[in-house]
């Protein structure tokens, strides 16, 4: 059961069991639905941008514990964050679960380093990416995304 | 295919011929749940292929020399064995395909391109495989015929009322659906669907990629009009696969894909073709996938089916008590008549997660819509995860599959 620890973290487990910011954000100045066409899940990503902040971010949808994970310590990354820096996380989150070599650095990364052991588990890479793909979306004015 | 008296289930002995079997996963043996997305294949159907590509290989139909004629008779064997495994009148009605997903297209570019038009209607069910769904509404698209579709109730079974509606309200020219539902096990009752489309006027095409693993399919029984198969769900190899329909039905329909073989003369003024099945086959076919065909059908036969059934009707039985005592766990389709196929779904975990954490005992199953998406919605899930039996399963690894699953339960904590 080792790996399974390595995946399913504490950190997974609680954000899973408690998403947080979950729900619809009806003033949101942009939003994308996600897509994982191979398994069927779906999450809606909803943005308050003003200026060149991340004001607030809500998610809703149906998912696995990763990806719903993935999507709540998104949420908490990224919420009062510049929009620059935004697009920096959503960069290194997506290169740490995609890139051959393990990250040096995963305590830079706090909470999203317990993302990091889905590297282990090449069939749910994309459960955890799919939040990120669909932030990146929705700021760039695109309304729908897949991981395909 | 063998004349000897066959042999009575001895799950050993079935066991021993498949030697993915004895493979270890996670440092155990593997249990191997997802046979309805590919079944395990036995040593025999291996051997075939191997021995074709080291000595036997060569093309069929053109060459002169001693292989290429072997070839081509092995290769014509192959189609009447498998003819008269599903009992077709004759090898002919038979045409070798990639898999059911071809057989499908192939049907709907030919009989539905000739037949189906503006006005007409063609009848699925809401529990369709995407393969018997998208082809017709590609062809529907170019065509403007109309699509209906027979709902199915709460058990996953069809709504027979509804079913006689639609073919009462409707001109319905082709019944298109699945012998067996490859998400919730369910039969459907095929023979009386046939018997009153035809009845109405209408055709019937069976998709029996998951019915033909399970049980004997007798095609003149049936009465269907076309039934479509593939190999590696039948414990053949992937890439081949059967669709069938009668000689009258062959006969007036154009040509599918063009190319080598299915041509009679070829001028820039016009080219003729070959009658069917050989119109249908363009191009170098799946040789060796054929021969690994024969060797499943010698190999299938060797036992007494119905004693098969009855040790994977038994499975199912225990599987379905066994997972009715997991907390949270509600099963997906609980239809009268099914086959070992059991869809299911938890309040503790979503389908990839148990997906992942049964992979982690060594138990494989299948997690996803099963390329089900409307009977997905009509259950109100994304997904199931889904655990498909075949005859080599045993009662110990349904054991493997609940106890990964109380696992599963006690990590999400709920």
């Amino acid at each position: 059961m080792s790996e399974l620890s390595e995946i399913y973290q504490e950190i997974i487990l609680d954000h899973n069991k408690r998403p947080r910011n979950f729900g619809e954000l009806p003033e949101s100045t942009c939003s994308a639905d996600g897509h994982n066409p191979l398994c069927g899940d779906e999450l809606t990503i909803y943005v308050i941008v003003d200026g060149d902040t991340v004001c607030d971010i809500r998610f809703e949808g149906q998912g696995c514990a990763i990806s719903k994970a993935s999507a709540s310590l998104m949420t908490l990354k990224v919420k009062g964050k510049p929009l620059a820096e935004v697009k920096e996380a959503i960069l290194e989150v997506c290169d740490m679960l995609t890139a051959q070599e393990e990250p040096a650095d995963l305590d830079a990364l706090g909470d999203l380093a317990a993302l990091s052991g889905v590297r282990q588990f090449p069939m749910r890479i994309k459960c955890a990416t799919l939040a990120w793909h669909t932030l990146k979306a929705a700021l760039e004015g695109n309304t729908k995304t897949t991981t395909e | 295919m063998p004349t000897h008296a066959a042999k009575p289930f001895d799950s050993e002995a079935l066991r021993s011929d498949f030697p993915i079997l004895k493979t270890k996963t996670k440092g155990g043996p593997l249990a191997y749940f997802d046979s309805a997305a590919t079944a395990q294949k036995p040593s025999s159907v291996i051997e075939a292929i191997h021995r074709f590509y080291s000595q036997e290989n060569a093309s069929i139909h053109r060459g002169i020399y001693d292989l290429a004629s072997e070839a081509t008779l092995a290769y014509e064997k192959a189609r009447e064995t498998l003819a008269q495994f599903i009992n077709a009148q004759a090898s002919h009605e038979l045409t070798f395909v990639r898999g059911t997903t071809e057989g499908i297209n192939l049907i709907a570019q030919t009989w539905g391109r000739q037949n189906l038009k503006a006005g007409d209607t063609l009848l699925l069910t809401r529990m369709e495989h995407h393969a018997n769904i998208v082809p017709w509404q590609l062809l529907a698209e170019e065509k403007g015929f109309n699509i209906e579709v027979v709902p199915v109730n709460p058990a996953g079974e069809l709504e027979m009322d509804a079913f006689e509606t639609l073919l009462k309200e409707h001109p319905v020219k082709l019944v298109a659906l699945t012998h067996v539902s490859n998400a919730l096990g369910t039969i459907n009752p095929v023979k009386d669907i046939v018997k009153k489309a035809h009845a109405a006027g209408a055709l019937v095409l069976l998709d029996g990629a998951q019915a033909i693993p399970h049980f004997r399919v007798d095609v003149q029984d049936l009465d269907c009009d076309f039934y479509a198969f593939s190999g590696h769900k039948l414990f053949g190899p992937t890439g081949i696969g059967c669709i069938w329909a009668r000689e009258e039905i062959w006969k007036p329909l154009p040509p599918y894909q063009g190319g080598g073989a299915m041509i009679q003369r070829v001028s820039f003024e016009g080219t003729t073709y070959q009658d069917a099945p050989v119109r249908y086959e363009a191009g170098t076919p799946h040789i060796a996938g054929a021969l690994g065909m024969t060797a499943v059908v010698d190999y299938l036969t060797q036992w007494d089916a119905s004693s098969l059934e009855a040790h994977e009707h038994k499975l199912l039985e225990y599987a379905t008590a066994k997972l009715q005592e997991v907390p949270t766990l509600k099963i997906i389709g609980t239809a009268k008549e099914k086959v070992s196929v059991i869809s299911f779904v938890m309040d503790a975990a979503h389908p990839h997660d148990l997906a992942t954490i049964l992979n982690e005992e060594g138990v494989a199953i299948r997690a996803g819509h099963h390329c089900c998406m409307p009977l997905m919605r009509h259950f109100g899930v994304a997904g199931t995860a889904r655990a498909s039996f075949a005859f080599y399963n045993t009662e110990a690894e349904v054991d493997r599959l609940v106890t990964g699953l109380h696992k599963a339960k006690d990590l999400f904590n709920v």
